[in-house]
């Protein structure tokens, strides 16, 4: 436990850090499950979307956001 | 009464039993009420086709939009409107912006009125929808011997069975079948109510020409067409679709965190015991 203890004091014995732990978690996770689930959508649906297919008509492929 | 049961857990397991098996029956009850009898339907029900479109979490096929696109505008607009349709709609779907804008710059639109109060023509913009055939549904009616061709940007929804009925009907025209009287202007097709359609067949194979080179045949005419009209009927389909895929992968560790902040909370309460001691001495009852 003496690591959960550390990340305890560190993170979330004081309202600040604790506040400030749950902002940034907040921004990592929304990045990661949106980057998941987009790569997961982009494989059931390959070839069949439009950023698929533009390149065909004058625009170049863009890398996957 | 619950001293005919053995003990309290059989008759609680019997309630639990009796309570879901009514729950089941008035809900299936409720789902074959709500079935349609297509009574009034006297068209063959159409067969069900492999869309793509049609799993959870798929999507449209965007280049089929494309062709779709082709055939409505070379075949289906010398008839029928697409009035809630924009230009702009195809930006980033089957057409890039640049394209949209010259597909929208064909069509002369009228606009106005000026600074002298006068209506002019310019050509059409991203902004303004797929232009109609006619000025308005009098004359569409006029030129069709009465009978109006439908607006087709939401004619997906606005049939039963929208993909699979489009596709039959416009692959479905033969010859009646023998001692049927042939009806004057009129078209046999079993997929429509009645039999007898107002609409030629429209669809042949190489009645047009797709510029991706896909072998134009009827079937995938039809097909394509009938993607491009379930996409005008619901624009909004991939972006759902993309969200319930999110939806699903975010709300089962969120419940199970419920879960456990549930069972956090109600430690204290199933673990409390309340005990009652009546004080010996006081028998009297006042308060």
């Amino acid at each position: 436990m003496a690591l959960g203890g550390q990340i305890y004091t560190i993170f979330f014995k004081k309202s600040s850090t604790y506040f400030l732990t749950l902002c940034a978690g907040a921004f990592f996770f929304e990045r990661f499950a949106d980057g998941f689930s987009d790569s997961i959508f982009n494989s059931i649906n390959k070839g069949k979307q439009w950023h698929d297919i533009k390149h065909l008509y004058g625009q170049p492929p863009e890398e996957e956001e | 009464m619950f001293k005919l049961f053995k003990s309290k857990k059989v008759a609680k397991n019997l309630a639990i039993g009796l309570a879901s098996a009514t729950t089941a029956s008035g809900l299936g009850l409720a789902l074959a009420l709500n079935v349609d009898l297509f009574a009034s339907d006297h068209g063959c029900y159409p067969a069900k086709y492999p869309w793509f479109h049609d799993g959870l979490f798929n999507t449209y096929d965007h280049a089929s939009i494309r062709r779709g696109y082709e055939v409505y505008k070379q075949v289906c607009s010398a008839c029928h409107s697409m009035r809630y349709t924009y230009f702009r709609h195809l930006v980033g779907v089957s057409h890039t912006e640049d394209e949209a804008k010259a597909e929208a710059a064909e069509a002369m639109v009228t606009d106005g009125p000026n600074e002298e109060g006068n209506m002019y023509q310019r050509p059409g913009k991203l902004s303004d929808p797929l232009p109609s055939p006619y000025p308005n549904d009098e004359a569409a009616k006029a030129a069709n011997g009465g009978a109006l061709p439908p607006d087709l940007s939401l004619i997906a929804f606005a049939r039963n069975n929208g993909t699979n009925y489009i596709f039959s009907l416009l692959t479905g025209y033969h010859d009646p079948p023998a001692g049927v009287e042939v009806k004057e202007g009129l078209h046999y097709n079993p997929y429509f109510n009645g039999g007898w359609i107002a609409m030629a067949k429209a669809l042949y194979d190489e009645v047009i020409e797709y510029t991706d080179g896909t072998p134009a045949t009827e079937s995938q005419l039809a097909k394509d067409v009938t993607e491009y009209l379930r996409w005008s009927s619901e624009k909004s389909h991939d972006e759902k679709k993309k969200l319930l895929l999110k939806t699903f992968l975010i709300f089962p560790p969120i419940l199970a965190l419920f879960y456990v902040y549930k069972r956090r909370v109600f430690t204290v309460m199933k673990s409390r015991k309340l005990m009652f001691n009546p004080t010996k001495s006081s028998g009297s009852g006042k308060h």
